[in-house]
């Protein structure tokens, strides 16, 4: 008698569990469900394959030799894409740009995910005051016109490198997620295992990062796959603009501020009109996952 | 309301002594000073007699009293000398005023000339091809950077079918006043404005497309309904009446967007605005400019919000809490 409710309680959890996949489940099965997000996701491990593997196909080296008798070529069978003004294989860089801004738009999101994160849980799980303060300065941070103050910052920090712009631009990349995190966090605290776990004494830290952040880590996923696309587009844009990688790690951007003279972007289109559909597909690839990831968090919106 | 309204303007004055207090403090990280390039390759003046001006001038002050004396400067529209073009900041920053305004105008006019009919028809007939049509461009403009848009315009507009103007604001040739010249200008005008304008209606129909979908299933939706009101008055008279007026609210983060917006469109279009101004004042190292632009920026920025959130306070009260 005893055994057979053992074995029921068992298969009730595993039923409980069917019921309850994981977000990694359900977001595969949304994802599976929408034809655009499926596409989207295989075209997308195409490019991040090919362009992470090229160390394997591409001679790096000549990546970065200059040969002036081979400059503005058409593209052709040997280069594909043809040639920039340094006799360069446009192809090639365009394998090493899609690397350099996929990594960095990443490392951005990342690292601002964190900052807003930490700041969001600080604000929201304190309430009261401290969070009346913490908000007034986010209104403040927000409002201020961000390229602006990036292109600023990258101009005076001595001995500017990658690791700088990423900081830089995470610093500014991190607002949206701290408003995002700190009004869920707020209706959070309110809840019962959250008073449970103060009243038994955990310490506040502990109760922020490990029983408040996995229920909101959801959220903090859905977020991060919608930034990582505005994040490559912040920094392929800055680095157009020339205040972004610095010169010696080219990325989809660099090859875009060639589309600087009439006769480049008229007769030499192969240098940067690739680079510029590159990002295209990229952001709408990104974008539809990303759409499907926020569908799976949200049990309403659902299609599967 | 008159407290609402008190309280945000309140809100804003340590905002902005904040703003100026940082790019004060960013003007001073900027290598050079006023002095820079003034006396530069000029062999009478030695380095004692600069080290003198310099005091004069009261460089050597603490920061504050240098803060005080400059944002007292700024607030008379004194931005200091262009090192560059060798004339005062604001001289320079008046010729190109004109043209950013004229081009955020125009961008935001043609942004919900666009925008606002077609999120009514999305929201209006929810689920049809139209819709999905919409949905999907709207998804492209949400997608789509807009320096890449802004190129690929160009490329197409310009280059392959040649029926724009690419660049400046105006063909030179032309005389001021002149029709020609008024038809070149309006003429660059179009790629910019619609480079801008087209993905820049996303937040708009988003918002309109949601709260129509909201309001439709309402209870005064449904009385207007059983009372007999015809289907089109019930959008117009009802619900649009509900869903337009917020937009009017979101002007402010339209405007900041405008601004960011802006430095890619007119560095792309070579357009003579304060945007292609501050890109290449900064390549050149015209740090007054940049000083100058930075500031001007971010103020214009606060009170846009400012003045969206009393809109928004004005057109629902429920958002006048605290």
């Amino acid at each position: 008698m005893k055994d057979t409710v053992i074995v029921d309680e068992k298969q009730l959890i595993a039923k409980e569990k069917a019921n309850n996949p994981s977000l990694l489940r359900t977001i595969w099965r949304e994802i599976t469900h929408d034809k655009m997000a499926l596409g989207s996701l295989i075209i997308l491990i195409i490019i991040l394959l090919s362009a992470y593997l090229s160390p394997l196909y591409i001679d790096q080296e000549a990546q970065h030799r200059v040969n002036f008798l081979n400059v503005w070529k058409a593209p052709s069978a040997e280069h594909w894409l043809g040639t920039d003004d340094g006799g360069r294989d446009v192809f090639g860089q365009l394998m090493l740009g899609t690397r350099n801004s996929f990594t960095i738009g990443f490392m951005v999101t990342l690292i601002a995910g964190l900052l807003g994160l930490t700041y969001g849980l600080i604000a929201g799980f304190y309430g009261g005051k401290i969070d009346n303060i913490m908000m007034r300065i986010l209104d403040f941070l927000m409002v201020l016109p961000s390229t602006m103050f990036i292109i600023v910052f990258v101009v005076i920090v001595p001995n500017y490198t990658v690791v700088t712009f990423v900081l830089i631009m995470s610093a500014f990349a991190w607002f949206g997620k701290a408003r995002l995190i700190r009004s869920r966090a707020l209706q959070e605290r309110e809840l019962d295992y959250i008073n449970a776990s103060r009243t038994l004494g955990t310490p506040s830290l502990k109760i922020m990062f490990f029983e408040m952040f996995p229920n909101l880590s959801s959220l903090v996923i859905v977020n991060m796959t919608l930034t990582l696309a505005g994040n490559i587009g912040v920094e392929t844009g800055l680095t157009f603009l020339g205040f972004g990688l610095p010169s010696g790690t080219p990325s989809l951007g660099t090859l875009i501020s060639f589309a600087r003279t009439p006769d480049i972007v008229q007769n030499k289109w192969w240098v940067w009109l690739p680079a510029a559909l590159l990002i295209l597909v990229m952001m709408l690839c990104i974008n539809y996952i990303g759409q499907a990831v926020k569908r799976a968090s949200d049990a309403r919106q659902r299609l599967a | 309301m008159l407290q609402f309204i008190l309280r945000r303007t309140l809100i804003m004055i340590p905002q902005i002594i904040l703003v100026s207090i940082i790019v004060f403090l960013l003007a001073k990280a900027m290598p050079g000073d006023a002095l820079t390039g003034a006396f530069q390759g000029n062999p009478d003046v030695s380095q004692e007699q600069i080290q003198k001006i310099r005091e004069k001038l009261g460089l050597n002050d603490p920061w504050y009293q240098q803060y005080g004396r400059w944002l007292g400067n700024a607030v008379q529209g004194d931005f200091g000398q262009s090192y560059v073009h060798k004339q005062p900041v604001t001289h320079l920053l008046a010729g190109k005023v004109e043209n950013t305004l004229l081009l955020s105008f125009f961008t935001l006019v043609v942004t919900y000339i666009i925008a606002i009919p077609l999120g009514i028809i999305s929201g209006r007939w929810t689920d049809t091809w139209a819709d999905k049509i919409i949905v999907t461009y709207n998804y492209f403009a949400f997608a789509t950077p807009v320096f890449v848009f802004a190129l690929l315009m160009m490329y197409l507009f310009s280059f392959v079918l040649g029926w724009l103007p690419y660049g400046s604001s105006v063909d030179i040739k032309l005389e001021e006043g002149t029709w020609d010249y008024f038809v070149s200008r309006a003429k660059h005008l179009v790629l910019p404005v619609l480079s801008g304008a087209l993905i820049a209606t996303y937040s708009t129909i988003q918002y309109l497309r949601n709260d129509i979908i909201d309001q439709k299933l309402k209870d005064y939706v449904k009385t207007a309904r059983a009372k007999g009101v015809p289907e089109g008055k019930v959008y117009i008279r009802h619900i649009l009446r509900n869903s337009l007026l917020p937009i009017a609210a979101f002007l402010g983060m339209e405007i900041t967007l405008m601004i960011t917006g802006s430095i890619f469109i007119e560095s792309i279009f070579s357009y003579p605005g304060l945007g292609f101004l501050f890109i290449q004042s900064i390549s050149t190292r015209d740090y007054s400019v940049v000083t100058a632009l930075v500031l001007i920026s971010s103020t214009a920025v606060i009170i846009g919000t400012m003045l969206s959130d009393i809109i928004l306070s004005i057109v629902d009260p429920r958002i006048r809490i605290e």
